[in-house]
């Protein structure tokens, strides 16, 4: 693919150059000079004063009593706290982790799947439209209590159809797999309407074409449908990545993110918007996490402008 | 956009009813049930905007008073009695009450920024350390001008007072926290309350070997287990020593705490297994089917019977050490303070005071179905349930009393290290040395 990319681009770079001299009308220039310098503050107030705070606060020490002079600066204390002396901090990665490579394996592809099948137009494919979507309209209080229903370990539903006790939710060696299987419940349908949302748009041609030549559903859908859908999957790709990292809800609605379900977002909010007041820690840990993030922010956006260079 | 509502009915319908069945009335924490974490984020700025600008008198007839609530309205007896508080204070006094019902949860999670911001002139809170705290900081009003009130005893003024030795808050209601048990059960075993170690044994023994569970035991909140870590070090290394360990001046990897584990280690085994995945209504609910025999916890513990708890009884825990006794026990106590940076300060204390008073709890009481055991001593008792009148014995007879590990230490230090430590422990109650080296290395780093 990559080689016929080449040429245009060359053409697009002389480009530019004859306009330079072209100056816009005053009213335009003051149009362009708002719509750039608007967005741009709320980007920096919004979001970049408050991640550069963040860091600032992650050197200091401070419950958030009194006014920012009462910050006991520290240095890298924090981090080294973190590291070394805060057992929840390593098994918070690890779960991460687990949660994006989970994500991946098994809702995601089950999500793309289930559009694949409820493309096909078949009878009542709106109804399991609806009923695969809920779980993403439910409320988090409402999920949280219907997965309580199921995993109790003396009342809950599953410990009493197949007469076990196993812990669901107490069990740190299974309690990360159950908020899984409940993450799934829900990822698997958001996925499924945004792949969904994508399929309508291919064109029913190129499907056509495909079966023309003899290409059977399979064979189509890997080698025809699946690169069309390539900004589709790209969106997914960075979906699925965003909901592991900031995994967060699910796990702070069955135990708050402690005893086996210990993930880097529950651990900030625990620091931080709980009853605990440590600001300092608190943002040594957001801050890890956005470097975490930053890392696969900075893949998708190369990936994305190398895609627009060649477009 | 619309201006900001002065009395918030924050949340409270807005909760699912599920949620709230467990929520009825006095523990706190009770509603840190996880299907209200989700409001916390908003609640800062939403108890922000609560506020405003006041006018009129000082104090007196046509002063108004806001009046910060930390039960929203619709979740039953607790925002009942507060309301009605509010509205005889207004009856008597004349003081116009403008009441900011806040959602609990909320509430506790934004008490940072709703004192730095604008607070209400009275508000609800809790005796203990964190109280203490707010003190120091200069965020709440010195009311040692307003006491001593009639009826409340030493102990009560004990509670208000801060490091500086002044009051600073005014307590109007308690719950003890104590063994619980079903009395039917006991009967119908021929079981009795415990009065020595030796029968304590002897009673989880013979519960053992009848197939009852001797203790219900839940942690899934991480809380609930505080309660056993807090009586098991009063009664093993005393009051004062617990008292001193929660404000940090105590070493955690010493062996008075290595003590307080290895004894729960060995009563481990007369608890339910499994605790980290049973939240305490569940852990209730197990006593109350009689598949367990007791269950150390707060009085609290009839809101997740859903009954009114007349087969139920207590006693507290008894004595492990004869040289220590077992006449403290944690009891939190709920009452007020006046924000220091309520615009009327005036009309604030003069309110804190008259919360404190019989006539302030006796307003609460009739008017909700189910009371609170009130401070006052002077407060009419005749709504009371048998259990709340042994409640009151009983801790009118204690000691020391404790405010609970998160009401009696940093809180910082509750939630984000004891929590995760206590559960460890549970999971692993072998490692003490390992998990009570953890608890120092953090408490070191915390309380600094």
């Amino acid at each position: 693919m990559a080689h016929i990319d080449e040429a245009p681009q060359q053409e697009r770079a002389a480009a530019p150059t004859p306009g330079k001299e072209k100056r816009l009308p005053a009213r335009d220039r003051l149009t362009v000079i708002v719509m750039v310098t608007v967005p741009l503050l709320l980007v920096l107030f919004l979001v970049w004063l408050p991640a550069l705070g963040s860091v600032a606060l992650s050197f200091g020490k401070w419950n958030g009593f009194g006014d920012i002079d009462t910050i006991e600066w520290v240095g890298f204390q924090n981090y080294q706290d973190i590291a070394t002396i805060y057992p929840p901090f390593w098994p918070a990665i690890q779960h991460n982790l687990i949660w994006l490579g989970f994500l991946f394996l098994i809702p995601t592809p089950l999500g793309i799947l289930l559009a694949v099948v409820l493309d096909r137009e078949m009878k009542g494919s709106r109804f399991y439209q609806t009923a695969f979507y809920m779980p993403v309209v439910l409320s988090l209080a409402l999920i949280g209590f219907i997965w309580q229903l199921f995993y109790s370990r003396d009342q809950g539903l599953i410990n009493d159809v197949f007469g076990t006790q196993v812990d669901w939710y107490g069990d740190p060696d299974v309690n990360l797999w159950a908020v899984l299987a409940a993450t799934s419940w829900r990822h698997t349908g958001y996925i499924m309407l945004i792949y969904l949302a994508g399929l309508k748009g291919v064109d029913a041609s190129l499907r056509e074409a495909a079966a023309v030549d003899g290409a059977n559903e399979v064979k189509t859908f890997f080698h025809v449908i699946l690169p069309v859908m390539r900004p589709i999957n790209l969106i997914v790709i960075v979906i699925v990545v965003i909901e592991s990292l900031r995994a967060f809800d699910l796990v702070w609605i069955v135990n708050k993110g402690r005893n086996g379900l210990e993930v880097i977002g529950a651990l900030v909010a625990q620091n931080v918007i709980g009853e605990a007041t440590r600001y300092g820690f608190g943002s040594a840990l957001a801050v890890i996490m956005m470097l975490i993030s930053s890392v696969f922010i900075t893949i998708y956006l190369r990936t994305v402008f190398r895609e627009e260079r060649r477009g | 956009m619309s201006r900001p509502r002065s009395t918030g009915a924050l949340g409270g319908t807005s909760v699912p009813r599920s949620a709230l069945v467990t929520m009825a009335a006095t523990r706190r924490t009770v509603l840190r049930g996880a299907a209200l974490s989700s409001l916390a984020v908003g609640g800062a700025s939403l108890l922000a905007a609560c506020g405003g600008d006041s006018g009129g008198p000082a104090s007196g007839s046509g002063a108004t008073v806001k009046f910060g609530i930390n039960e929203a309205e619709g979740v039953g007896a607790a925002h009942d009695r507060l309301a009605a508080i509010a509205q005889a204070y207004e009856k008597e006094s004349g003081t116009k009450v403008a009441l900011n019902a806040v959602d609990h949860n909320t509430f506790q999670e934004s008490i940072n920024t709703y004192l730095q911001g604008t607070p209400d002139d009275v508000f609800t809170w809790f005796a203990g350390f964190r109280m203490a705290q707010f003190a120091e900081n200069g965020l709440i009003t010195d009311l040692s001008d307003q006491w001593p009130i009639d009826g409340l005893n030493d102990s009560f003024k004990q509670a208000s007072t801060a490091a500086d030795g002044k009051q600073y808050f005014v307590p109007i209601s308690y719950y003890p926290w104590a063994v619980f048990y079903r009395k039917s059960v006991f009967e119908k075993n021929g079981w009795e309350a415990p009065s020595t170690n030796d029968d304590f044994m002897a009673l989880m023994d013979d519960m053992k070997g009848k197939g009852i569970t001797p203790f219900a035991f839940g942690d899934k909140d991480g809380w609930p287990a505080m309660g056993t870590f807090d009586i098991l070090n009063m009664r093993l290394n005393g009051f004062d020593f617990h008292m001193s360990l929660m404000a940090g001046d105590e070493a955690w990897d010493g062996d008075e705490v290595k003590l307080v584990f290895d004894t729960w280690r060995k009563l481990l085994p007369y608890h339910q297994e499994d605790p980290l995945g049973r939240t305490w209504q569940e852990a209730a609910t197990s006593m109350g089917k009689g598949d367990c025999g007791m269950y150390l916890l707060g009085t609290f513990v009839v809101d997740a019977l859903g009954e009114n708890g007349e087969d139920l009884d207590f006693f507290t825990f008894p004595e492990l050490d004869s040289s220590i006794g077992s006449d403290a026990l944690d009891a939190p106590i709920d009452g007020f303070c006046v924000a220091a940076a309520g615009k009327n300060q005036d009309a604030g204390k003069a309110m804190a005071k008259w919360l404190g008073s019989a006539a302030a709890a006796d307003a609460g009481n009739n008017a909700a179905d189910a009371p609170f055991i009130a401070a006052n001593s002077g407060a009419s008792t005749s709504t009371y349930s048998d259990l709340q009148k042994k409640s009151a014995e009983v801790v009118g007879a204690a000691a020391n009393i404790a405010q609970f590990m998160d009401r009696d230490t940093n809180a910082d230090f509750a939630s984000t290290v004891m929590i995760p430590s206590i559960q460890e422990f549970l999971k692993n109650p072998d490692d003490i040395d390992g998990v009570t080296a953890s608890i120092q290395e953090q408490a070191a780093s915390i309380f600094g």
